[in-house]
């Protein structure tokens, strides 16, 4: 797809890096990552086994009473298919005792617990696997703000996160991954039936053609009708990315002092080390 | 110019100068080892690049004890490029690339072009260098220009009208773009479409070093390389990876290359005076018309 077709060979070998590099300064050599029978969770842990090796990073499956059982069934061919360590802890007590002592029912809210739940997993088990936590949010999910904030959208590190899902799908490809995995509709599995496109609205394909001449190329409103896209899929593509704005950067400090945190308080993640 | 030149292709770690000057004195023996007269680091090889508040605490000044007059003595025999960032006397602060050779500091371009868009932030932390002077190393007539200063290519044809045997070019460029159609990293491709232009218009050796690593996700690109005033490369490095290469510079290519076309006996560097002129003149006369145009204040 023209603009969005990477260099997967290339690709791989800046994922790799990174992910070597940036744990490395902190003397971590493993991971840990929650595999939910997905594309992005699959892509993820393929990049962190190659530049950890397979027995170096934990994959954790973290099903919910209510989710599909076909999930799990892909999530362990996932990770039979890369070699990883893998392990299976249930979330449904965990969640259920917040969800039915409050009696939440509105499904935004339980999908929220749920993925939050999950983040409470993988953060105590890095500790015990000695690992950090791998994020699985893709760039087009990212921009677009389909994510629980503190939820699956937090990580320590982010290999995927500035690949669009087209993108992802060419990965999956190149790493000879499980067919049922990448054929499947995407879904966030909060409830059954659910897919992300009709979530969304709109599919990741017309999501990503329309952002990658909005995002990389920036193309201005007048442009992208000249190309064709629908006026009103502009306008809400570009409303939810504005949106969502707040679900990608660290809480908003008010500045008192001469030095303020993420303000003009500036340094990289690994100074000092 | 018969000088054989070591591209040393590093992974320097951010704000910590002591680690850097240990991994600078390994590299030297490594390309001492290889027979080298010169080696050459990135930008701010040194220093790490995104340092942001740690520009200032990372700072040197010339002249005082420190790891630039460590380096300097182990130029004796060999002659070193090492990127810094430089504290002058007034407090502010370049991105510099010293030349070290004969045990002293010989020269020390501050970098001109300074990246202030897309991720850089140079200006907001370092001042602009203000000159393109070339000096005479012991292997030649050489120019530095510290990556973005490559990118206007008044920097490289003012070191052309100057005479240099080779343009030496430090970057720490990160490398981006993985959608090109030939597979080549975007920002590599630029480059050496960059690199080879150069070495053909200004009939020049360009020796250019690119570090890698990574800092908070950015990976800097590597494809250090040297090419030959006939735009061939006798020696690269893989792009990503941590590496030293080598190649001998002579003045045999250039005179060749220069023989068979020459461009700078027949360049008319006083068109290009000629043109800034105009310009510069037709843009102030711009002025006074707009300035004429203008209606008076109503008076009150």
């Amino acid at each position: 797809m023209s603009g969005l077709d990477i260099n997967t060979e290339l690709v791989e070998r800046i994922v790799v890096g990174f992910l070597k590099s940036e744990a490395g300064k902190f003397g971590f050599g493993r991971c840990v990552l929650g595999v939910s029978g997905g594309i992005d969770s699959a892509v993820a842990a393929a990049i962190a086994a190659r530049a950890y090796g397979p027995e170096n990073v934990l994959g954790v499956m973290m099903p919910f009473r209510t989710s599909n059982p076909e999930s799990e069934a892909h999530a362990r061919e996932v990770i039979d298919r890369l070699g990883i360590q893998s392990r299976k802890v249930e979330i449904s007590q965990m969640a259920d005792g917040y969800l039915d002592q409050e009696t939440i029912e509105d499904p935004t809210r339980r999908g929220n617990v749920m993925a939050r739940c999950r983040m409470i997993v993988l953060y105590d088990l890095s500790v015990e696997w000695k690992g950090l936590v791998i994020g699985t949010s893709n760039k087009t999910e990212l921009l677009l703000g389909y994510s629980t904030q503190f939820g699956d959208s937090a990580s320590a590190l982010n290999p995927i996160g500035d690949l669009y899902k087209h993108q992802v799908y060419q990965l999956a490809r190149h790493f000879d991954l499980p067919d049922s995995v990448i054929d499947k509709a995407p879904s966030a599995d909060l409830v059954a039936g659910q897919t992300d496109e009709d979530d969304l609205g709109f599919t990741y394909e017309e999501a990503d053609k329309l952002l990658v001449r909005m995002i990389e190329d920036r193309l201005s409103e007048a442009e992208l009708i000249e190309e064709g896209f629908e006026p009103g899929f502009i306008q809400s593509v570009a409303h939810r990315i504005a949106l969502n704005q707040y679900k990608r950067l660290p809480p908003i400090i008010a500045k008192l002092g001469n030095r303020t945190i993420n303000h003009d308080f500036r340094y990289l993640r690994s100074w000092g080390h | 110019m018969d000088c054989r030149v070591a591209l040393a292709q590093i992974d320097p770690t951010l704000g910590n100068l002591h680690a850097n000057l240990d991994l600078h004195l390994a590299q030297a023996d490594e390309a001492a080892a290889r027979g080298a007269d010169m080696l050459l680091f990135p930008e701010m090889s040194l220093t790490g690049y995104f340092l942001k508040d740690q520009v200032a605490d990372v700072a040197r000044s010339l002249g005082e004890a420190n790891e630039i007059e460590e380096l300097a003595k182990r130029s004796k025999d060999l002659s070193l490029g090492v990127g810094f960032v430089e504290r002058d006397r007034d407090g502010r602060l370049y991105n510099a690339y010293a030349f070290l050779e004969d045990g002293e500091i010989k020269s020390v371009h501050r970098k001109v072009h300074l990246v202030t868009y897309g991720m850089f932030e140079e200006s907001r932390d370092i001042a602009p260098g203000d000159a393109f002077v070339p000096f005479d190393s012991k292997h030649g007539r050489v120019g530095v220009l510290v990556c973005e200063d490559m990118w206007h290519i008044s920097s490289g044809y003012i070191h052309f009208l100057n005479g240099v045997d080779a343009l030496l070019i430090p970057s720490a460029s990160p490398g981006r773009g993985v959608t090109e159609t030939d597979g080549e990293m975007r920002s590599a491709r630029v480059w050496n479409t960059m690199l080879e232009a150069a070495s053909l218009w200004f009939q020049t050796w360009v020796v250019y070093v690119n570090r890698v690593g990574v800092e908070d996700g950015i990976t800097f690109g590597g494809g250090s390389r040297v090419i030959d005033p006939d735009g061939r490369t006798p020696a690269k490095l893989d792009i990503l990876e941590v590496g030293m290469a080598d190649a001998r510079m002579t003045s045999e290519a250039l005179q060749r290359a220069r023989l068979a076309t020459p461009l700078r006996r027949d360049e008319k560097p006083w068109l290009v005076s000629r043109a800034i002129m105009t310009a510069e003149s037709r843009s102030a006369i711009e002025v006074l018309k707009r300035e004429a145009q203008r209606k008076p204040e109503p008076q009150s």
